[in-house]
């Protein structure tokens, strides 16, 4: 059996959560001073009674934070390449059984996307994709990873889960990066929410990053969405799988996202909300456990709360994204994978960090990197 | 004092033994006021980060090139051959063929690999490049290291952005002991003592950029870095005594004894 499966299907969840409500106070402070920390201290500061100390326990990941990443938030833009997909996720905008319109950008169009991106001061660019083995094919990514390099140093990619020799593909065609969410943890809600379709096949996605590493992708994002699952196991689990990819890729830079489901097209309604308190109290667990582990915070997230979280364990925001492919040059042409809800622009970001103290950093990547 | 004890890196004179990282500051203004204060005429900055085509510009504009030499850094590089082409790079683009080699493959706790330190800087210092490498406190590769040509060797006194001071410390006295090249401390000085306590031991300079860049306030903390070198080169030009395990008076309790 393969050793990440096995070390997510064997996770001790019962113990851990018992651990986690029976915490107090102290317990949670004791955590706070140790140097290092492990995934029954994770448990802890998930905890209802680190809930209680948010101020406190904040305070020591945002020091952590600057210590690790300095005062600087990296920017990056989705760009979309194509709704199109033959999954069932039934929480997605681009679910297969949704009539909604569809478009896949050919060359030139993702060119004048990339371009505006970078106009406005992008120098990493996120390429992002539903399913779809003809419209959205490891040909198609590969070449629009060469376009959007010619005017982006940084470039990577979250579509579906590829082979080792197809993220190999991907790596000499200029990407460095690999998103790929697993969405839910938890086998059970996984099967339920991802109906139809490859995205069917739970063990393939979850050993998709390992695949990526292997072929020498340099930065890797995993995540869970929230709303779907329980989210003290979900991050729990997320530990999990980064745990592994620390100690089996020491070379691979991990950030983590958990964004919160949103409304979109024809999707369910979440049915275990998180709020905003405990999505701060999850990234402050997370830092503390993973010091040098990026958090990855998109438009998602309403504005004041976006403010409020760049000072504390944010390390990369999204901003001005548009969810629709070709959205940037040609709003709301095409189906959005979600609402967003920061619609500020890049400019207006930029200089709400500035008065925050948090130096935005545009490029932190330079062609002579790229192996 | 000062202008008669002069840093010397390949041939260069510096007063200041302080130098500055440019990174992980909250904005480039606060950056270029610290490093106003700090004193320091070498700042380092990460290639990766200098972008041409920028619409806002770099951090070195606010730096005028005239008093300080800008150093670049190889920040990223995981191996000898990343770091060869980054270097090639800055010389390409005029930033300077002065490099500070970095090559540090575990993004976790950017510890420099020593087998890819020695191989970057045997490459750079073929083509010409002035070569300043971070390197773990090992005296060994201290010695290897200038044996390859480099120009200062820049032992780490803690992981990098720890502010852990000098845990290298006994390591770095044996590197002091042989060295014929300027020894600069890099990486972990967390505050001022620490920078005192390195100079004080001999080293020829210290390197800081977390400590004044996440202090609260960092254009002061700039200040107090300056003069804890300042402080901690007079102590070592003034020949510290060695410490003893008790105190001892300074005339002999027994000397009314004659010399019976």
């Amino acid at each position: 059996m393969n050793d990440l499966i096995h070390a997510i299907d064997t996770i001790p969840f019962g113990e851990m959560i018992v651990r986690a409500e029976c915490a107090d106070e102290r317990a949670v402070r004791e955590i706070l001073r140790k140097e290092h920390r492990d995934r029954w201290d994770l448990a802890v500061l998930l905890s209802p009674a680190a809930n209680h100390l948010l101020e406190e326990v904040a305070r020591a990941a945002a020091d952590l934070t600057a210590q690790r990443f300095g005062r600087t938030i990296r920017l990056y833009a989705p760009l979309y390449l194509s709704n199109e997909c033959v999954n069932v996720c039934t929480y997605c905008g681009f679910r297969r059984d949704n009539d909604v319109a569809r478009s896949t950008l050919n060359a030139d169009q993702i060119r004048s996307e990339a371009r505006y991106l970078s106009a406005q001061g992008f120098r990493n660019i996120l390429l992002v994709s539903g399913e779809h083995p003809k419209w959205v094919n490891q040909d198609y990514l590969c070449e629009a990873v060469r376009i959007t390099r010619e005017l982006v140093p940084q470039v990577a990619i979250e579509v579906q889960p590829l082979t080792t020799p197809g993220y190999e593909a991907t790596v000499k065609a200029g990407a460095d990066g690999v998103v790929v969410y697993q969405e839910v943890y938890d086998r059970e809600h996984y099967a339920s929410y991802h109906t139809h379709g490859p995205k069917k096949d739970y063990d393939d996605r979850l050993l998709a990053a390992s695949r990526a590493a292997d072929a020498g992708v340099r930065r890797l994002g995993i995540g869970t969405l929230l709303g779907l699952a329980p989210w003290r196991e979900e991050i729990l689990a997320l530990a999990t799988h980064a745990a592994h990819l620390y100690r089996r890729f020491g070379q691979t830079e991990i950030s983590f996202s958990f964004p919160r489901i949103r409304e979109a097209a024809g999707a369910i309604e979440p049915r275990y909300q998180v709020n905003d308190r405990q999505l701060l109290q999850m990234m402050c667990a997370l830092r503390l456990v993973f010091p040098d582990a990026g958090i990855v915070l998109s438009t998602r997230e309403a504005p004041s709360l976006r403010d409020g979280l760049s000072r504390i364990a944010v390390t990369m925001m999204s901003a001005g994204s548009r969810t629709e492919p070709g959205g940037y040059e040609h709003p709301d042409e095409s189906e959005k994978q979600f609402e967003i809800e920061d619609h500020r622009t890049p400019a207006e970001v930029t200089a709400m960090l500035a008065s925050q103290g948090i130096d935005p950093v545009w490029k932190d990547w330079e062609e002579a990197l790229h192996g | 004092m000062h202008r008669e004890d002069p840093l010397i890196i390949a041939g260069r004179s510096f007063q200041s033994r302080l130098l500055l990282g440019t990174g992980k500051f909250a904005s480039h203004q606060q950056m270029a006021e610290a490093a106003e204060v700090s004193g320091a005429e070498i700042v380092t900055m990460a290639l990766r980060r200098v972008d041409p085509g920028a619409n806002q510009g770099n951090i070195l504009d606010l730096l005028d090139p005239e008093q300080y030499l800008f150093l670049p850094n190889t920040s990223g590089a995981r191996n000898a051959d990343e770091a060869v082409r980054l270097a090639r790079l800055a010389r390409a683009g005029g930033i300077s063929d002065w490099i500070k080699l970095e090559v540090t493959p575990q993004p976790s706790h950017l510890l420099p690999d020593s087998v890819e330190t020695l191989r970057a800087t045997e490459i750079l210092v073929k083509e010409g490049f002035t070569v300043l490498p971070y390197m773990q406190a090992d005296p060994i590769l201290a010695k290897q290291l200038a044996g390859a040509g480099a120009a200062t060797v820049m032992p780490l006194g803690a992981p990098i952005g720890t502010n852990r001071g000098l845990q290298t410390r006994d390591a770095i006295a044996l590197i002091l002991q042989e060295a014929e090249i300027p020894v600069i401390v890099d990486a972990g000085l967390g505050a001022p003592s620490h920078a005192a306590e390195a100079l004080e031991m001999g080293a020829d300079a210290v390197l800081v950029n977390t400590a004044i860049a996440t202090a609260e306030d960092p254009v002061a903390m700039a200040k107090a870095f300056r003069l804890g070198c300042v402080a901690g080169r007079l102590a070592y030009l003034a020949g510290r005594p060695a410490a003893r395990a008790s105190a001892e008076a300074s005339s002999p309790l027994t000397g009314f004894l004659g010399e019976s």
